[in-house]
């Protein structure tokens, strides 16, 4: 299986281990990966400003980059949902709706496309907090969201239960937002930044050495924060765990 | 006209610490509550469809449902006016009071004559308006609008209360036991309910083949005003209409359960006719409502029952507080409603969300609120009512990242500024990122130069 490596900018920026870790860890499992070099970033962040003008050139680039693809993989779950339902600041040719159906984030990939049932290679003996965005958690669905009246399912607490030695503790909110949202982070800075306080303490307060997420952009919110208060936590991407990192 | 700037109220709030984490967990607790009573009725996500449905079907035939509602109302002897907008239903209330000659009217907690602006429009004009919600009465004393639709005084501590009580109605300085307020507030509010020409409600529901009302209280206060004194009005949106009896059994199980975590509220009353020697006025008010009705994005809106879930799970509205929003409708619902009645004014508000979408999941109508958000920004971005910061912020985005070298250049000089800069230069006010929060390290290479390093065989 081909298959087109879509890193988010700010991952290529500052978190290039994550892109590492997704792209080795696909080729672990067998796929032939391809990061197209000219690829910069899906236009969710003008778009979710309301700048629809500003989003085109950049909506276009990645339809233009991704357009061979049957299946594009990201480790983010916010760029993953903006390419499936709002990458429409432009014509809907067949080579951006294709794009569009094709796109999976990481975690819904590995568990319901691949159906992974073992990371042999993975170890993580620590009591990891895990963190869904609100994106995965209530847009993609990929568990299930303590407002809704349902079974109970989580497919990154599926993927992460086949890691050797991994501990599990549940913060007193486990659904409640960490106050990145993008540009909110920056125009909402003060109640963004309690919103970032509040999540990390409540996963200290568990007990978890590590905040786990399939979303980087939250986790470079809170460890901002977690830094800043001093907190004793460390963040690490699902794919990084996933790929058999130990600490 | 100047726009709310929510952030810097928000910042405000946040600066009083206990007052912040009070208001935080109260409504946390509610939103707790309201999880248990949602969780413990198995069909609740069916109620929860079945309560869009008939609003949305209703909402559908909206102008029939009135006449029908109005018809059998004037069958059952009451009087009904139509307002067009606030002023309209302001000048009826007042055209209704002083032609019998009222001076005092009691009313219950109404979010639609605050959006009239009715109280003060009734003051100068010589009617006493006195407030019989117990969370309203404070905000009344207090002369502060309601910060919360259900819950109007929730960014209050006891010892606010004791304050304002002390300062406006006699109570003992000082003395914060929370019994002996209510109690106060209790006893220096009967004599209106006595005394006054009229009592004031609104309404939860109005239903179309009946002609009747009901209205939903925990307190006993709008029974009160709307049986002691003999003149009875009732102000009520448009969009409160159901068709049938019937379908009060969906929205009672879900209004007081979404609210408050309650079963179902301590007074669900019903009204119908007025009571012999006395008169039952209902106002039908728009306000801009039809108009909203024909917003092919934004018209389930109009689904609201007014219960403040999503405000009481809004991770932001519980950090913030209801009079950040500058607005009648503060929280999630008011981020999507506010801007219908002053688009630049409001501007902001759509942006004081994360689109995290746990509004959307507790609303008992199912309104996709979160969506109506992000397409809110949209039209706030095409009407040119994006601050310049902003605005200019995402062109040059736009730019930079459609173009493959632009980016490039972008992100090696990102990570040259934060290798380099001094940490004063970083973590100054002029970067919100950095005030309260550190910035990411800068890696050694971009995922790009390591990949062409390590895989790129071409």
């Amino acid at each position: 299986m081909k298959a087109g490596l879509f890193i988010p900018c700010y991952v290529d920026a500052f978190f290039p281990a994550v892109g590492i870790a997704t792209l080795q860890l696909l080729e672990r499992l067998g796929l032939e990966v391809v990061y197209p070099l000219d690829q910069t970033c899906c236009g969710q962040m003008m778009a979710n400003s309301g700048s629809q003008k500003d989003a085109a050139g950049t909506e276009a680039l990645f339809v233009e980059n991704f357009k061979d693809f049957d299946h594009i993989i990201t480790p983010s779950g916010s760029c993953a949902y903006h390419v499936r339902e709002h990458l429409d600041a432009i014509p809907q040719t067949a080579d951006a709706q294709k794009v569009r159906r094709n796109t999976y984030e990481l975690v819904e990939f590995l568990h319901d496309v691949l159906k992974v049932q073992a990371f042999p290679w993975a170890e993580f003996p620590h009591k990891v907090g895990l963190h869904n965005s609100c994106t995965t958690l209530r847009k993609l669905r990929t568990a299930k969201a303590s407002e809704i009246d349902e079974p109970f399912f989580s497919k990154p607490i599926d993927l992460l239960r086949k890691v050797r030695g991994i501990e599990f503790v549940a913060p007193s909110r486990p659904d409640e937002c960490c106050g990145f949202g993008g540009t909110f982070s920056i125009f909402e800075e003060p109640v963004s930044a309690k919103m970032g306080y509040d999540k990390v303490a409540d996963h200290h307060d568990a007990g978890a050495k590590y905040i786990v997420s399939a979303d980087m952009s939250c986790l470079m919110h809170q460890k901002g924060c977690a830094e800043r208060l001093g907190l004793d936590i460390r963040f690490i991407h699902i794919a990084q765990i996933l790929n058999g990192d130990r600490a | 006209m100047r726009r709310i700037d929510h952030a810097e109220a928000a910042s405000d709030f946040i600066a009083a610490k206990e007052h912040q984490a009070f208001h935080d967990r109260r409504l946390w607790d509610l939103r707790l509550k309201r999880d248990r009573e949602a969780h413990g009725i198995p069909e609740w996500e069916e109620l929860r469809s079945l309560a869009s449905q008939i609003k949305e079907h209703t909402l559908s035939r909206l102008a029939d449902y009135l006449e029908e509602f109005e018809a059998r109302a004037k069958e059952n002897g009451a009087q009904v006016h139509w307002a067009r907008d606030a002023t309209e239903h302001n000048q009826i209330v007042f055209d209704i009071l002083s032609a019998r000659g009222a001076k005092t009217l009691v009313k219950s907690k109404s979010m639609l004559t605050e959006e009239c602006d009715m109280r003060p429009f009734l003051e100068r004009r010589d009617i006493k308006v006195i407030e019989t919600d117990l969370g309203e009465r404070i905000q009344q004393l207090d002369d502060e609008p309601p910060s919360h639709i259900v819950v109007p005084a929730v960014h209050k501590l006891r010892g606010d209360v004791s304050t304002v009580f002390a300062r406006t109605i006699g109570a003992e300085p000082g003395n914060e036991d929370i019994n002996y307020l209510a109690e106060t507030q209790r006893r220096t509010t009967r004599p209106y309910f006595l005394n006054a020409e009229a009592g004031m409600t609104g309404a939860n529901f109005a239903v179309a083949e009946t002609g009747s009302f009901v209205v939903c209280t925990n307190e006993g206060n709008a029974d009160l005003g709307a049986n002691v004194p003999t003149l009875h009005i009732a102000s009520i949106g448009i969009e409160k209409i159901i068709p049938k009896t019937e379908h009060l059994g969906v929205f009672i199980r879900l209004l007081s359960r979404s609210a408050l975590g309650s079963p179902i509220t301590q007074y669900t009353s019903h009204f119908r006719a007025p009571r012999e020697g006395g008169e039952l006025h209902i106002v039908l008010v728009d306000n801009g409502r039809a108009e909203r009705l024909g917003m092919q994005d934004f018209w389930y809106s109009l689904k609201c029952i007014r219960c403040g879930a999503c405000m009481n799970t809004c991770p932001v509205y519980r950090r913030s507080g209801g009079l950040s929003y500058g607005a009648t409708y503060s929280g999630p619902i008011g981020v999507i409603i506010d801007p219908t009645f002053n688009i630049r004014k409001y501007s902001n508000l759509p942006f004081a969300s994360t689109l995290n979408g746990s509004c959307t999941n507790v609303c008992p109508v199912k309104i996709n609120i979160h969506e109506q958000i992000y397409k809110w920004r949209q039209i706030i971005a095409e009407r040119n009512q994006l601050p310049f910061v902003k605005k200019e912020m995402m062109r040059i985005a736009g730019k930079v990242l459609a173009d493959p070298k632009l980016y490039r250049a972008a992100i090696s000089a990102a990570g040259l500024a934060i290798e380099h800069l001094p940490r004063f230069a970083l973590y100054n006010w002029l970067n919100p990122w950095g005030r309260q929060r550190e910035v990411p390290d800068a890696p050694q290479q971009s995922f790009r130069s390591w990949y062409i390093a390590h895989r790129n065989r071409s």
